[in-house]
């Protein structure tokens, strides 16, 4: 009786603490190699022959492609620089300039990956359609109601993901955090 | 006491090597991955044009909607494999996926350097049974290596703006990936 309890305690406690684990490292998209700036995090190896076995499983459960990384990087945001989650009712700002790459697309998408619905078809910008101030940098307004200049809706969803791809990047494997990799600032304007 | 903390610490033990097992089977295991959703859709070794992403649905998610895409669902049991994409006046590029949708290899239009990205997809044993006269001529011929025998190629190409999709479109739906002709019977 006394070897049944106490195998049947450590069953639950196996049990507890594999699928804790596991729900926790694929719910947050954990892998190796992460390179984090400000809100942005991207994974440059999950683009690459040698993506570790979380990478992997992360892209059997979401069910993308990955951006490999002879094509280019991507970096997800689901907070704002202050730690909150993007709440798609609230105005935010997004603004500052991007690494060097020869095209970027900025995209809204909900936390499932699929485009939000909007009036006006807008789903992102790319680095072609974004307006400019003279010094090079731009500001995108990530708002419910439409705002003047780079307006990026978002349909009023609850929560979203912001993805900032870069295509043909020296950003990649090696890339460290500093001043050379400057990602835009995303802070919130006003919630009601 | 002592007896439960050991078995709490047993417990554990064995729920990391489950965690481990779950993490390495999943790829395996996994029924939404990109493959599975791709494979209904697509044919074998041909290149089949993917819808644009929009709200109302879209092959995969996390798509890029600023991108034009066509799949080649590739399976190399009968031969290696030609492609040949076009390259669209913005931006194209190729990348190759495992079985289990591994990026193992990705080039875009600038790092291919001509109008036309031209490759050959073969396994490693397909490799080392080229005929050595053929080896000379690889240096002009870009060869990938497929670690599985299926895997997906990824063909897209922006639209910088969306007035362009049509061009980015034309460009992918171009792109052609077919089994070879036999490399004996050739001339060169």
């Amino acid at each position: 009786m006394r070897l049944l309890f106490s195998s049947l305690f450590a069953f639950i406690v196996a049990a507890a603490v594999g699928l804790g684990a596991t729900y926790f490292a694929l719910s947050r998209g954990a892998a190796f190699g992460a390179l984090t700036i400000g809100s942005w995090t991207a994974f440059p190896r999950t683009g690459t022959a040698g993506a570790d076995p979380y990478a992997r499983a992360s892209i059997a459960r979401i069910g993308n492609l990955p951006t490999g990384l002879g094509d280019g990087v991507s970096f997800a945001a689901r907070t704002d620089d202050g730690g909150r989650p993007l709440d798609g009712r609230c105005d935010v700002e997004l603004s500052g300039i991007t690494p060097a790459a020869r095209f970027w697309t900025l995209t809204l998408y909900n936390p499932d990956g699929d485009l939000v619905a909007n009036s006006v078809a807008r789903y992102g910008f790319t680095s072609q359609e974004i307006v400019r101030s003279a010094d090079g940098g731009f500001a995108v307004s990530i708002a419910p109601r439409a705002q003047a200049g780079n307006w990026l809706p978002t349909g009023g969803v609850e929560r979203y993901t912001l993805v900032l791809r870069l295509y043909d990047t020296p950003v990649g494997v090696a890339t460290r955090a500093s001043r050379e990799v400057p990602m835009p600032a995303i802070r919130v304007r006003s919630c009601p | 006491m002592m007896r439960w903390a050991l078995l709490f610490v047993s417990g554990t033990i064995l729920g990391g090597i489950v965690h481990l097992a779950v993490i390495m089977i999943l790829p395996r295991a996994a029924t939404q991955d990109a493959y599975s959703r791709l494979a209904p859709r697509t044919q074998v070794n041909a290149v089949t044009p993917l819808p644009v992403a929009s709200p109302d649905g879209a092959p995969m998610p996390f798509m890029d909607p600023a991108f034009a895409g066509s799949i080649c669902r590739y399976d190399l049991s009968q031969g290696p494999i030609k492609l040949t994409v076009p390259v669209s006046s913005a931006y194209t590029s190729v990348s190759f996926y495992t079985r289990y949708d591994v990026a193992y290899y990705a080039i875009n239009d600038r790092a291919a350097g001509r109008r036309v990205i031209e490759l050959d997809l073969m396994t490693s044993d397909q490799r080392a049974q080229l005929p050595e006269d053929e080896d000379v001529t690889a240096a002009d011929r870009l060869i990938v290596e497929s670690p599985t025998i299926t895997g997906l190629i990824a063909i897209r190409a922006l639209a910088p703006e969306p007035g362009l999709m049509p061009v980015a479109r034309g460009a992918v739906a171009a792109a052609r990936c077919e089994r070879q002709p036999e490399q004996k019977t050739s001339s060169r």
